[in-house]
């Protein structure tokens, strides 16, 4: 019961949280909103005992990229435009679409059941091999830097992408700050 | 740039723990939860948040844009370079049980030394961005 109450109040934030980041006009209070959004889901994680994504998401998620938005935020203006569409169409979309998602989540197995798909494929191999293949206690280490060492390694490259993108992108010596 | 003194002060003495905690994530990552990724990004914080205070040009004086950049190669080296003495040992690419004369103690030090790698990468990474990002002064100017 107190699992359910906690979860439900959480969910109810982000509700709350992503209604007022769309509604809100100030572009720095949606950035911060977005930061709190982040930081509640981070939560939501701790309670899945996800505690490694939860990190992952607020040090990210509601810290650095908050940060960033802060950081391009200096080249918007402070209010987005207001734009009165007709919008009953897109709610009519948004309510199907948000309807068909319910309705299909029905048929997901029940969080934790150990008889589900995804816990059948290759999930009891790597909890019954990590501790004696490396002696480490830590599942979510062992599987992303040894069993999924490919895949890590495409995932720092990627970043390393990313980062060498914008630097292109940004940094090419024309439109950089004089006095750095 | 910030001039108020109580935001000063509190930047000055949580920097470092910050940095320590990164390190901490770094190294724990196979006991605890964490791992380079988160431990980057938190490293890279900790200088962002010094930066965000007293200033970009204050923040690359701690870190230059050149080691900057070196400290992003070298990540994404180290670990391919880990998996290259894989091979040379006549094992499969990123096969760390090669490395030592123990299998487990091989994988351990496979497993801290490629995350390492990823943590330089990231932290490289994200401190760049930040001070790309605020440092750009627009296209028209």
């Amino acid at each position: 019961m107190a699992e359910f109450l906690i979860n439900g109040f959480l969910i109810f934030l982000l509700a709350i949280i992503a209604v007022v980041a769309i509604r809100s006009i100030k572009i720095f209070s949606t950035v911060m909103l977005a930061g709190a959004y982040s930081l509640i889901c981070a939560i939501i994680f701790v309670s899945l005992d996800a505690v490694d994504v939860a990190f992952t998401e607020a040090a990210v998620g509601a810290g650095l990229s908050t940060v960033l938005y802060i950081a391009a935020m200096r080249h918007l203006p402070k209010r987005e435009k207001v734009v009165n569409d007709n919008t009953i169409f897109a709610f009519i979309v948004c309510f199907g679409v948000g309807c068909l998602l319910i309705w299909a989540s029905f048929d997901l197995p029940v969080i934790g059941d150990p008889m589900a798909p995804i816990h059948q494929h290759v999930g009891p191999y790597y909890i019954s091999n990590t501790k004696p293949d490396m002696g480490i206690p830590n599942l979510v280490t062992g599987v992303l830097a040894s069993y999924r060492g490919y895949d890590t390694l495409g995932e720092t490259v990627v970043i390393f992408t990313a980062g060498l993108g914008v630097l292109l992108l940004l940094g090419d010596g024309k439109n950089r700050d004089k006095n750095e | 740039m910030n001039d108020d003194p109580i935001l000063r002060v509190c930047t000055k003495i949580i920097v470092g723990p910050i940095i320590l905690f990164g390190l901490y994530v770094q190294f724990h990552g196979d006991y605890g939860p964490g791992g380079g990724f988160q431990a980057g990004v938190i490293v890279a914080a900790g200088f962002i948040l010094h930066s965000l205070i007293f200033g970009l040009k204050e923040g690359r004086k701690l870190i230059s844009e050149r080691l900057n950049l070196f400290i992003m190669i070298l990540g994404v080296i180290l670990y391919g370079g880990v998996g290259l003495v894989s091979i040379y040992y006549d094992a499969e690419y990123l096969n760390y049980s090669i490395l030592a004369h123990d299998t487990k103690h091989g994988q351990h030090i496979g497993i801290l030394l490629i995350e390492f790698g990823v943590g330089l990468t990231v932290a490289g990474v994200m401190l760049i961005l930040f001070h790309l990002f605020s440092s750009w002064q627009g296209e028209d100017k």
